[in-house]
């Protein structure tokens, strides 16, 4: 039986494939279905696996199979509950006060970790030696790296009225911005490709059997 | 109405169609490209295979079913790496969905090494929310962030977590990543915070803004990109899968890609109407 | 209470997490890391309160019958479906109220949750994102132009970057002798991603970065108030 099951998973998830394509020819009610169907399995899937994987083993079991070491935890989980009073309008501004504790971690946190990675690293990786380098290929990238990521940060400095010296900086900072753009459009075809590329295999392979799965 | 204008007014549904029947037939008849491979996957490579013996990894699932075509395969290639050289592997997911990609992922390589032991070999600890946070707290304090396995078994008694107090406890680790929370989160803090060596696959959309990080101070250690960089690893390991399978599907559609950009540039001289736009 | 008591959290929070970030010591290195795993649990709620807020939605659409509201009876089913399954019999991993469902495992082959996902959620959250590979294509026919020298140099870069990034451009360039390999599409492609293309993406990474460390300041300080909602 198992078998049969399995084998009519696979129909189910071809017809639900082709459901969604069917938008290609344009919106239909299928469609729309199908859309429906898988907005309500993915908020299902989140709920359930956020019960399972989080409130059970990092609050539920702790709490109850050894409350004494654990008696702090009662704090997160009125803080928590406070954050369902979201959806009651009458007292839903309780919620601020779990809101306030993730955004003040998570804004404290992120203010470190980004300006350690992003900021100063980024800053420092681009100060470099541009004339010593093994072969021509990599003192040219050097100075492209020096110079296209100043002129591309002069771009983004919008307080300066982007004229003179300091606007063609700026238009110069363009240009490596365009090719990074490009560079980025390639990739993100090659992505959604990819994603087609999945679909077909398994329509191919696991559906059809005309290719190896 | 002149040819080029004809073309320029087609309908969008036959360049659906082209795009289907260029990915689909290059999957059927296999054209046997080759593949030449990159440095940041060459570095990702090196880094797998020249860890000590017995070496402790992380590999974290922050993805779902909607980039597994682009990750999964990378996911695999690597999984059956770390196999290949006995390390001991440590799953776990910043995203719901990557529980199940991992226990995909690992039931896929099982056929090949099937001495493999849950608890000794490799372990699954399934989910946690919080991105950045929850990856800085790993880095403090792992047992208290996992208390348990995905399965719900107190992580005590997992042999395999023995020895993992902290994520300073791994030799390396290895995000696959489809967006955030992912491989940015996993650099910003278990490298640069902790300074745990990190490199990654991610889909092909990521890799521009995570290039960056492919520095000197190797905040990022090497890199896999998209369907390309899954296929040049499972090529390195000698062990080709879906991803190889697929980058003919892959060459073709961006050739017919381009021809499109081709066509409609030609068409959008000769047809004037770059004079109207500037009028 | 309402509003100053939040800013107050958010600021004494905020202050707690960066200066533990500095002196990992007692008591800030504590503090932070039961911070820390309080965040865990909050954030388990949030996306509890998500989930609920979009049952919410839905039912309220439907009951106001708006337009296409049938649609969302689908919606509303899935979820309750998924849910239902999922607590009754659990998960792959984990055994739900009615236990681990051997019976239905041994008719479905797996557990129904499990399931669902891999033949219901699999299929459409693959096909929904490689839709997008077909209106890439046709934007690429229609709206991809050489308009001027910014356009015309994101046009190039993305031609090189998808013919080197596959294997089509080992196949045109090939032939090219050793001595020439600066005209290898793939080392074109290469150099494009080693250098070119990183200075953008530094650029925007770094001023992308002084935003957040800006924002994050605000928020710290109580100068940036609209995540609290409300008038």
């Amino acid at each position: 039986m198992a078998l049969t099951m399995e084998r009519l998973g696979v129909w189910i998830g071809a017809a639900l494939t082709f459901a969604i394509y069917s938008f290609l020819y344009k919106d239909n009610p299928v469609y729309k279905i199908a859309e429906q169907i898988f907005v309500g399995i993915s908020a299902g899937y989140w709920f359930i696996y956020t019960i399972f994987n989080i409130l059970k083993p990092n609050l539920y079991t702790p709490l109850t199979s050894d409350f004494g070491n654990n008696t702090l935890l009662v704090l997160p989980a009125i803080l928590g509950i406070f954050m369902l009073c979201r959806l009651v309008p009458k007292i839903n501004w309780v919620s601020r006060y779990a809101i306030s504790v993730v955004v003040g971690t998570t804004a404290g946190l992120a203010l470190i970790r980004t300006l350690q990675s992003d900021v100063i690293t980024q800053m420092s990786e681009t100060i470099m030696n541009p004339f010593s380098g093994p072969n021509a290929a990599v003192i040219l990238g050097k100075w492209i790296l020096i110079i296209g990521t100043t002129t591309g940060i002069i771009y983004f400095f919008f307080s300066k009225k982007h004229t003179g010296a300091f606007g063609a900086t700026a238009k110069l900072g363009i240009v490596f911005l365009m090719i990074s753009f490009g560079a980025a459009f390639g990739y993100t075809v090659m992505a959604r490709i990819s994603l087609l590329i999945g679909r077909l295999q398994y329509l191919l392979g696991e559906w059809l059997g005309i290719i190896q799965p | 109405m002149s040819f080029f204008e004809k073309l320029m007014k087609i309908d969008r549904r036959i360049i659906f169609l082209l795009i289907f029947i260029g990915v689909a037939v290059p999957l059927i008849v296999a054209l046997n490209f080759t593949l030449e491979i990159t440095q940041p996957v060459r570095k990702v490579y090196s880094l797998v295979e020249d860890a000590d013996d017995g070496a402790y990894i992380l590999l974290s699932f922050d993805y779902g079913p909607s980039t597994k075509p682009e990750i999964q395969p990378m996911a695999i290639a690597v999984l059956k790496h770390a196999f290949e050289r006995d390390y001991k592997v440590v799953c776990s997911a910043l995203w719901p969905m990557g529980v199940l990609m991992c226990s995909e992922a690992i039931e896929s390589v099982k056929e090949e090494y099937p001495n493999i032991e849950y608890g000794v070999d490799y372990v699954n600890l399934g989910y946690k929310a919080g991105g950045l946070v929850t990856i800085n707290h790993m880095g403090k304090n792992m047992r208290e962030t996992f208390p348990t396995d995905a399965a719900n078994n107190p992580i005590s008694e997992i042999p395999i977590m023995d020895n993992i107090k902290n994520l300073t406890n791994f030799d390396f680790i290895v995000g696959f990543s489809s967006g955030s929370p992912g491989l940015k989160q996993w650099v910003q803090v278990a490298h640069d915070a902790y300074g745990v060596p990190v490199a990654g696959g991610s889909t092909a959309v990521q890799v521009p803004s995570l290039s960056p990080y492919l520095n000197r101070e190797n905040q990022l250690e090497g890199l896999l990109g998209g369907l390309k960089g899954a296929a040049e690893y499972e090529k390195l390991i000698a062990s080709p899968g879906t991803a190889v399978k697929g980058m003919d599907a892959q060459s073709i559609a961006h050739l017919l890609i381009i021809i499109f950009i081709t066509i409609g540039n030609i068409g959008y001289f000769v047809t004037g109407k770059y004079k109207q736009k500037r009028l | 209470m309402k509003r100053q008591f939040p800013l107050v959290i958010t600021f004494v929070v905020g202050m707690l997490v960066i200066v533990s970030q500095f002196i990992p010591h007692q008591p800030f290195g504590h503090l932070s890391d039961t911070l820390e795993s309080w965040f865990l649990i909050i954030s388990g709620f949030a996306i509890l309160l998500g989930q609920l807020n979009l049952l919410k939605v839905n039912i309220i659409k439907i009951h106001r019958k708006v337009r296409n509201w049938q649609y969302y009876i689908v919606c509303v089913v899935s979820f309750v479906v998924m849910i239902t399954i999922g607590i009754l019999w659990g998960t792959q991993d984990q055994p739900g109220l009615l236990g681990q469902g051997s019976a239905l495992v041994s008719f479905f082959g797996r557990k129904p949750f499990d399931y669902i996902f891999k033949h219901f959620f699999e299929n459409l959250s693959a096909t929904m994102f490689s839709l997008l590979a077909f209106f890439m294509a046709s934007a690429s026919y229609r709206a991809f132009r050489a308009r001027n020298l910014e356009s015309s140099l994101l046009l190039i870069s993305a031609v090189l970057v998808m013919l080197g990034r596959t294997t089509i451009g080992t196949w045109l360039t090939g032939w090219i002798p050793e001595d020439l390999t600066y005209l290898h599409i793939p080392q074109i492609a290469n150099f494009i991603m080693k250098y070119l293309q990183k200075t953008g993406q530094r650029a925007i990474m770094i001023c992308a970065g002084l935003g957040i460390v800006g924002s994050s300041l605000r928020i710290i300080l109580g100068i940036e108030r609209s995540y609290l909602g409300g008038k």
